[in-house]
């Protein structure tokens, strides 16, 4: 069981979060006729094993989006923050 | 290879069953091969197989970083079925079918190919509306598939719940007759055995860490007993595609998740079929031991780790006891997981990759144990002729680049919702 430390609730079980996926994928400018660049948005993970950065929504708490690094091998989080303070 | 008989089981009882040959060589390995296949699961071995057996190439080694039938072949549900949608799937996993009823005579291995037939259970007339859909399309296919009433599915699995009760009534079901279960260990050393016969080398505790290029070409792999040369080289390492192919080069729309499967105590005999929950994510058969095998949902989010986590437990052991509340005092015995590579279409990428030499079998997802004798055989022709097997033609990488997926759950683009 993963345990999430919410910055907004505090230590709460994976089970209250919903899962966003690879929080690493940049979305191209809205006007980017680059169908390559959408590809690689919409469907290109970098799937690493080891430290991972990812979104996880915290959806029966604050429901804060977050951004969490885990390492995807015995899933360790080394750090948690809200994806509005993220660097773009 | 000697072959296994009635005879052969004679004859090793009179001499007290001690001279047994070992199934497959301990192959160490050669300089260099025409074709290395890189993983020695299910796929992997069945596309050695079949390179040897279809295509005439024997110089082939398959590469295995663990021992064979350690990953997903060994650890999977054993569902096998045909029942698809999509154009593309539907004649790729009946082609598969078909194989597998031959399979135990093809590899004189007894794979216990069971075709005992799954009933999907419908808990909507909707529901039941979109089945009858899938029939029709798997019938002009012709794959059978029969619409089953609430009272025909009751005669044929009434331990399921029929009460007033019922948190999801059942209106009705899909049934596949001719599907059913393998035993996949069996698959997995049945392959490795018909293809050692051919004179393939099975290397076990050999794990590829690189590629070796000519130019652009790749020509070998580093692995860690060493440089090995080859010809061409296929990828079958489901769950690790995308580390595997980074070293290459190529980044792919895979992620790997962990999905999980259960075994319950041994009961006397109860589902005699595989029984599908069509209100939430639940499966089930029986192993002929009698422990109830099932599984439901992938953990959810990028995993590396051969193990699941309890939610999924909890989350499956409820919708199996809304579907079946009699099994609600079995003890589970044991539960693991397994790491696989998920597209974001939740179907497969077999192909030629932009690199040349090397060629992608892979994205297998929850549903490739059944795809085992398919895949093997399409990739083998894939190796031996540089084109992708009519079969796999839908298959290809640049689906997603061209917005031809094969989304059979309608899921969208996110892995983990597949
Ligand atoms: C819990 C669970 C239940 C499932 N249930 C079903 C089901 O009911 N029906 C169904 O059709 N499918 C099911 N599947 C999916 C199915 O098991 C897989 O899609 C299929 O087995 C994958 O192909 P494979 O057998 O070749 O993979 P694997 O057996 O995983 O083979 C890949 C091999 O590659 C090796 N490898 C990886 N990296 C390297 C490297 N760098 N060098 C050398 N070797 C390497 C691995 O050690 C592994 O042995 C299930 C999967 C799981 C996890
Ligand atoms: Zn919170």
């Amino acid at each position: 069981m993963l345990r999430i430390d919410c910055p907004c609730c505090g230590p709460r079980d994976h089970d209250e979060f919903r899962y966003g996926g690879d929080a690493s994928a940049v979305r191209p400018a809205h006007d980017d006729p680059d169908p390559e660049a959408w590809y690689r948005y919409v469907y290109v993970r970098k799937n690493p094993a080891g430290l991972h950065r990812e979104f996880w929504q915290h959806v029966t708490g604050c429901r804060q989006w977050l951004v969490i690094e885990r390492d995807t091998r015995n899933h360790a989080i080394a750090s948690v923050g809200f994806t509005r303070n993220m660097p773009a | 290879m000697a072959r296994y008989s009635a005879f052969s089981i004679f004859r090793n009882a009179l001499s007290g069953q001690k001279n047994w040959r070992r199934a497959w060589r301990a192959a160490e390995p050669k300089p260099a091969y025409d074709v290395i296949v890189v993983g020695g699961g299910g796929h992997g071995l069945a596309t050695a197989f079949y390179l040897a057996e279809n295509h005439g190439i024997r110089n082939v080694a398959v590469l295995e970083k663990g021992y064979v039938g350690g990953g997903n072949v060994g650890r999977n549900t054993t569902v096998i079925r045909s029942n698809y949608l999509l154009d593309g799937n539907t004649q790729f996993y009946e082609f598969s079918v078909k194989l597998w009823e031959g399979l135990s005579r093809a590899l004189n291995f007894n794979v216990m190919f069971s075709q005992r037939g799954q009933i999907v259970t419908a808990h909507s007339a909707d529901q039941l509306d979109t089945f009858s859909h899938r029939a029709n399309i798997m019938r002009l296919n012709g794959i059978d598939a029969d619409i089953l009433d609430r009272d025909a599915v009751r005669r044929l699995v009434p331990y399921l719940d029929f009460s007033e009760t019922a948190r999801f009534p059942i209106h009705g079901a899909i049934l596949q007759g001719r599907a059913g279960t393998a035993r996949h260990d069996a698959v997995a050393w049945g392959y490795a055995r018909a293809a050692d016969g051919h004179g393939v080398d099975i290397i076990q505790n050999c794990e590829v860490t690189g590629f070796v290029r000519n130019g652009e070409r790749i020509v070998g792999v580093e692995t860690s007993k060493g440089r090995i040369g080859a010809g061409k080289v296929g990828l079958a390492v489901a769950g690790h595609t995308s580390l595997l192919a980074a070293e290459a080069g190529l980044e792919l729309p895979i992620e790997s998740h962990v999905l999980q499967a259960f075994v319950t105590e041994p009961l006397k005999p109860l589902v005699d079929h595989v029984v599908a929950y069509g209100a939430d994510h639940f499966y089930v058969s029986q192993s002929d031991k009698g422990g109830l095998v099932f599984g439901g949902n992938l953990d959810g989010y990028n995993s590396y780790a051969q193990r699941g986590n309890l939610g999924v437990v909890r989350e499956v052991a409820e919708a199996a006891i809304a579907l079946m509340p009699c099994i609600s005092r079995v003890r589970l015995l044991r539960h693991w997981g397994g790491v696989m590579d998920m597209t974001p279409d939740a179907s497969p990428i077999i192909c030629p990759t932009p690199i040349e030499g090397l060629y992608l079998n892979g994205g297998w997802c929850y549903g490739g144990f059944k795809a085992t004798p398919a895949s093997g055989w399409c990739f083998a022709h894939m190796l031996a002729t540089g084109k992708p097997h009519p079969l796999t033609a839908a298959y290809a990488l640049d689906r997603f680049r061209t917005g031809h997926t094969l989304d059979e759950a309608g899921a969208g683009p996110s892995a983990w919702l597949q």
